[in-house]
């Protein structure tokens, strides 16, 4: 019998209905894999029994001919940015140590209505905030890749990075995620998988712990275009209780996948090239081009003149969301509370929240609070939000030229754990192509594009109009369907 | 512009984030640093330009004035709001003293 771990979400979801295996098979793989890959530290919290549970209720349906979801059967590994009823959601984080939610959010609960189960909550930066997977309170996730030179421990990515692990070491054929700036995308990109951030508001955000609201976007990681497609159906949706979600009807992304990409454009931004660029990447971004132009694409020029604000403008912007939405962690309502001998309400506050934040929340608490204070806010976070307008002007302009747009992921393979964590300016600068998206608001994903010298995964990255999810998955596909990779970790950990 | 460790402790105060002499004057340069890189934001020109409010075009809906029109989000359930607190006393949140 084959693996069922080696499979990935359509291909799970046809076995379990014509009946090749059962839902419950595919659940006790998963949780099997991920019972022995405690090395890799991916996930917080393990619920093998809410897989069962799902996969039992799927099984169930299939034997009363009832109508299966497009996840049915598929068990998957959630964030823990997401809350879900009855078991812990910490956002990584030790203020929310213990927090067990009393609802569902709305994306985990579109999912389980599908059919998918819970295999347990993803490890991730703590509040996402995070390039590596080294800020969360709950340990550094380790990426199951390792450079042919040497067996240092590489970082998976981050924020997502407990769901880049999970997907590509095998321990999970799907997991969610979410991008701000890049944790999607960025920890796809180093894990060799595939991850789709939607336009900003076609997934609801009620329920998912919130960084930068405005930003926040949640969106599936996978092993292909395909399974992205299927789970970002399924996750999709207008929510009236978020204010900003999208009132629109979902599109069946996966029916309408097509690689045949005659007669769109493609734009190259011209200041994505910066100098000094890593051959490496340079070459992988030469040969995405080679594989656009050869799936019928024709490949233009484009200039994208504030790329250079992008990340600075991010550094304003996200912080000072963050240190509106943090504020909320007060140790009244939920989560930690520190309560000095003698101590007031106020010193409560300032005890409970220096205890239960790591130090990249509170150096961005801080960053944020300033930007937001009485006589810096206009020169900080007006101007900020200014060159964001000036940002999404630029990529206004270009789709008047293309359809899509075709730049690398991340400026470099994975680094080593550690490599960067005593840099936060070095760490910010990962996201560099991955920002300016989130910016725009705009549907971005990145797809595997093959491995470097020292074999380790390469991403490219799609970013296309919005609500043109599928104009950007289709891309994605062309390139997947050159790109053959089938690359994946030995399987050193367990 | 940057910040000393005079500043920080003002900006951690505001922050309501406790922090010690060590630990603001790790800060300093860490934000300083950070601050500086940001800086360079002062050299786009954006006269005109009006700051971003909505990456989406979006319209901000009302629901029905209804009470608890979304039993989810609506009232009547007390004891769910509190069933994370840290120290819920009598139906409420506890909290140290607030009147002398």
């Amino acid at each position: 019998m084959t693996d069922l771990t080696e499979l990935g979400v359509a291909a799970i979801r046809g076995g379990v209905a014509k009946g090749d295996f059962t839902a419950r098979e595919v659940a006790e793989a998963f949780n099997a894999n991920v019972a022995a890959a405690s090395a890799l530290n991916a996930f917080i919290v393990t619920t093998p029994e809410k897989a069962l549970e799902a996969a039992d209720a799927v099984d169930a349906a299939r034997a009363a001919r009832k109508r299966l979801g497009s996840m049915a059967g598929v068990p998957i590994g959630m964030k823990d940015l997401f809350a879900t009823k009855g078991v812990q959601t910490t956002a990584a984080s030790h203020i929310l140590g213990g927090f067990v939610p009393p609802y569902e959010s709305t994306v985990s609960s579109n999912l389980w209505a599908a059919g998918a189960g819970m295999l347990g909550k993803l490890n991730l930066d703590q509040f996402a905030m995070g390039s590596s997977n080294e800020t969360s309170y709950f340990g550094n996730v380790i990426s199951p890749w390792r450079s042919r030179e040497s067996n240092a421990e590489l970082a998976p990515g981050g924020s997502s990075g407990g769901s880049s692990t999970a997907v590509s070491a095998r321990l999970a054929p799907a997991a969610t995620g979410t991008d701000t700036g890049g944790s999607i995308r960025q920890p796809a990109a180093f894990t060799g998988i595939t991850g789709v951030k939607p336009t900003y508001g076609r997934c609801s955000r009620w329920g998912v712990v919130a960084f930068a609201s405005s930003l926040d976007q949640a969106g599936p990681m996978a092993r292909d275009i395909r399974d992205c497609a299927i789970m970002l159906g399924a996750m999709a949706g207008f929510d009236p209780k978020d204010s900003t979600s999208l009132d629109l009807p979902v599109p069946d992304w996966e029916a309408a996948l097509n690689a045949d990409l005659k007669g769109k454009k493609v734009g190259i931004p011209r200041e994505y090239r910066m100098d000094g660029m890593d051959a490496e990447i340079e070459a992988s971004w030469e040969q995405g081009k080679a594989w656009l132009r050869d799936a019928g694409a024709e490949i233009v020029d484009i200039s994208l003149p504030h790329t250079k604000y992008a990340l600075p403008a991010y550094y304003i912007i996200a912080p000072a969301e963050a240190s509106s939405n943090l504020a909320r962690y007060d140790g009244v309502r939920y989560g930690l509370r520190d309560l000095p001998e003698g101590a007031g309400l106020q010193d409560m506050y300032a005890a409970t929240r220096a205890e239960g934040f790591g130090d990249e929340v509170k150096r961005r608490v801080l960053i944020g609070t300033y930007v937001l204070s009485a006589g810096f806010y206009d020169a900080y976070y007006t101007q900020a939000q200014k060159v964001r307008t000036l940002i999404a002007q630029d990529f206004a302009n270009a789709f008047e030229q293309c359809d899509v747009i075709l730049a690398p992921t991340t400026p470099s393979a994975a680094f080593a754990l550690g490599d960067k964590s005593d840099d936060p300016l070095s760490m910010y600068l990962n996201d560099v192509f991955a920002v300016p998206a989130s910016l725009a608001g705009l549907p971005a994903l990145s797809v595997p594009a093959g491995l470097t010298q020292s074999g380790l995964p390469l991403g490219l990255q799609i970013i296309g109009k919005a609500f043109d999810e599928q104009g950007v998955m289709n891309a994605g596909l062309a390139i997947e369907q050159r790109a053959n990779f089938s690359a994946k970790p030995d399987r050193w950990w367990a | 512009m940057s910040v000393d460790k005079q500043t920080v402790a003002k900006i951690a105060s505001l922050a309501r984030i406790k922090m010690g002499d060590e630990e603001l004057e790790r800060m300093v340069p860490e934000l300083n640093n950070i601050l500086a890189w940001v800086e360079q934001l002062g050299e786009v020109d954006c006269s005109g330009v009006e700051p971003m409010t909505a990456v989406i075009p979006n319209t901000l809906r009302l629901r029905d004035d209804v009470v608890d029109a979304d039993p989810l989000t609506g009232g009547g359930i007390r004891d769910k709001v509190l069933a994370n607190a840290p120290a819920p006393e009598h139906g409420f949140f506890g909290v140290p003293k607030v009147i002398e």
